[in-house]
């Protein structure tokens, strides 16, 4: 027995020195709980709503009103032509839209129905149908409302309403996961493949060979990593080609202008592969850092699946160092919403930025490890 | 070992008051060595006593804080890529691509220094003969002994001629007759003038070295041949010279 408690006592002893290990541990299932718990949720909340009203009497200001006062929705206010909405909802400054038919109010009061078009972001399939119904029930309440102190109303009477999407007219739900997936399969080659191919050189200490023999740092390691630069660009043509040919997911914008965009956001991988593989000394710890420290983020706080808008603070600030959250909006823009440079500039500036520090980083403490 | 004609050889490693420091702590304080052609000196030193930071900076990889040191005739502040083609380096892994074929690890680590494809496949031809191992050219280096891996390790490290070679501890988990086949392979390549500078825990290997130093604490505290190591310390083996040495700095300090 005494034997048996030493055993015990030695693997604890294993588990409280190595804080790699504790980490995982401990911290996983916090974070795992806190991410799952908070950004998991096809609820949504703060969606940017943009109206155009003909009318603007105080029938359609009590509608609006209604929908901005909800809690899962913001105003941006009136547009004047369907043009501007279009344009919204291209740079992505709404994600629903209500269009009221000219004399909205003078039918409703008159002949006790109307129309109402609410047009819905369908990029993503999920929210989508969640903004859908939610709009739903604030005209339905508003309808109610209205006509409680006229006469109860005839089934036929009422607020028709005309949902449409736009981008993703049939809701299909691969159309969402396709950049997803490109994003994610671009992290785990990229990123998973370079930081373990390069540890692995470490653990068989052929690394140390290398470095002593005149192959400067920077032919080392581009060296290493051209292989999956290619790899992965490979990886992006195969499943664009396959989401067209299988899926009939469009490319509706530059397909040039796409891969221009991969290449930028595999160069980021890559970076974030040779940062990770200079801070680890095994395989496995390099893995752990991969998986934990990207799959999961690239997942769950780009906006992959769950809305970034719906959830915590914290959160929302936190995807804005995920970087295929910025790679998700450009190559949605440029696939289902078919715009051009001129709508994502800014979220490529920021990948740049983020590509340039990151391989500066990582090429530095590639050399540091020499010193 | 007898004692070479070295007036008439001329110095490859030159080392004055090579210090290096990281932060507070002084790794290496202040060595001054030197070794001719064709000498093969035992670097040798307890774990931690600063021989690898030593190495590190003879090789190129790591910039000293203070002193002087030529390798090669190169100075290891200004001219360390120079340094890094003139010297060969294995390891204690004996680091081969386990995954690739015995020619193929030749091919690569002599394209890694510039040789040509021609002078790639004329080397491999001798270099396999000599070891024997024209069998195995095509085979990977996952299905071979590690006495045979050790061999080739070194051979390769020699592939581009270097002046001097170093070894980090290259008999590491080698069972004795195969070590001493090893040490027949030093001899040879030392005979054939190339310089071997070899780390070793082993201290019946520190005999058959030309000249050995003993680091202890980042300082070099015994340096000679293995006899006149002996005679200072008044001991008869080299293995009682070095725990002299440590017992004398465990009491200092």
């Amino acid at each position: 027995m005494g034997s048996f408690r030493g055993f015990i006592v030695k693997e604890f002893h294993h588990i409280f020195r190595d804080y790699r290990t504790l980490v995982i541990l401990f911290g996983m299932p916090v974070i795992q709980l806190i991410l799952f718990g908070y950004a998991i949720r096809n609820e949504v909340s703060d969606i940017q709503v943009g109206f155009l009203d003909p009318v603007r009497d105080e029938l359609t200001m009590d509608l609006k009103t209604r929908i901005d006062a909800s809690s899962y929705f913001i105003s941006k206010g009136d547009y004047d032509t369907l043009d501007d909405i279009e344009r919204a909802f291209q740079d992505g400054t709404i994600r629903e839209a209500v269009v009221f038919e000219p004399d909205f109010s003078h039918k409703l009061r008159h002949d006790g129905s109307a129309s109402l078009s609410v047009i819905a972001d369908g990029t993503n399939p999920n929210i989508a149908n969640t903004m859908n119904a939610y709009t739903l029930v604030i005209v339905r309440d508003f309808q109610r409302d209205l006509l409680a102190d006229d006469t109860p109303a005839p089934a036929e009477r009422g607020i028709v309403i005309d949902s449409r999407m736009r981008f993703n007219p049939e809701l299909k739900s691969i159309f969402l996961f396709v950049p997803g997936l490109i994003a994610l399969i671009l992290m785990l080659v990229s990123a998973l493949m370079t930081s373990i191919t390069i540890t692995r050189e470490k653990e068989l200490g052929t690394m140390e060979i290398l470095l002593v023999s005149p192959l400067k740092p920077i032919q080392i390691i581009v060296g290493k990593v051209l292989p999956y630069f290619l790899l992965s660009f490979i990886n992006v043509s195969t499943i664009l080609v396959l989401a067209r040919l299988v899926f009939h997911i469009p490319i509706r914008g530059s397909v040039l202008l796409l891969l221009a965009e991969c290449l930028l956001f595999i160069l980021c991988a890559l970076s974030l592969g040779i940062l990770i593989s200079a801070k680890s000394k095994t395989q496995q710890t390099a893995t752990m850092i991969s998986l934990s420290g990207l799959l999961l983020p690239t997942i769950i706080l780009s906006g992959f699946i769950f809305p970034i808008d719906s959830m915590p603070k914290i959160l929302q600030v936190i995807s804005h160092i995920v970087p295929a959250k910025w790679f998700l909006i450009i190559i949605r823009g440029i696939m289902l919403k078919g715009v051009g440079f001129e709508y994502f500039w800014k979220e490529t500036l920021i990948l740049a930025f983020m590509t340039a520090v990151l391989m500066t980083a990582s090429i530095r403490s590639f050399k540091i490890r020499l010193d | 070992m007898a004692a070479k004609d070295s007036s008439t050889e001329r110095v490859v490693i030159d080392v004055r008051d090579l210090t290096r420091r990281f932060g507070d702590f002084t790794a290496v304080d202040s060595i001054s060595f030197s070794v001719k052609r064709g000498e093969i000196l035992g670097f040798l030193g307890a774990n931690g006593a600063g021989k690898t930071t030593a190495i590190r900076m003879l090789t190129g990889l790591l910039e000293p804080s203070s002193g002087d040191a030529t390798v090669a005739g190169f100075d290891v502040y200004r001219q360390r890529e120079a340094i890094k083609k003139n010297i060969g380096y294995m390891s204690q892994k004996f680091s081969l691509y386990e995954d690739l074929t015995v020619f193929e690890n030749i091919r690569f680590y002599g394209g890694v220094y510039g040789l040509t494809r021609a002078t790639i496949k004329s080397k491999s031809d001798e270099l396999l003969e000599r070891l024997g191992l024209q069998h195995a050219r095509d085979h990977r280096i996952s299905g071979l002994p590690l006495g045979w891996r050790q061999k080739l390790a070194f051979s390769v490290a020699l592939l581009h001629e270097p002046e001097i070679v170093f070894l980090d501890e290259p008999t590491g988990g080698v069972d004795p007759v195969t070590r001493r086949q090893f040490w027949d392979l030093i001899y040879e390549t030392a005979a054939n003038g190339v310089t071997v500078f070899a780390t070793t825990h082993y201290m019946d290997e520190a005999e058959y070295c030309d000249r050995v130093s003993i680091m202890v604490d980042g300082r070099i505290e015994a340096y000679g041949t293995p006899n006149a190591l002996k005679n200072q310390f008044e001991v008869s083996s080299m293995d009682d010279v070095f725990i002299r040495l440590a017992r004398s700095t465990s009491q200092s300090s």
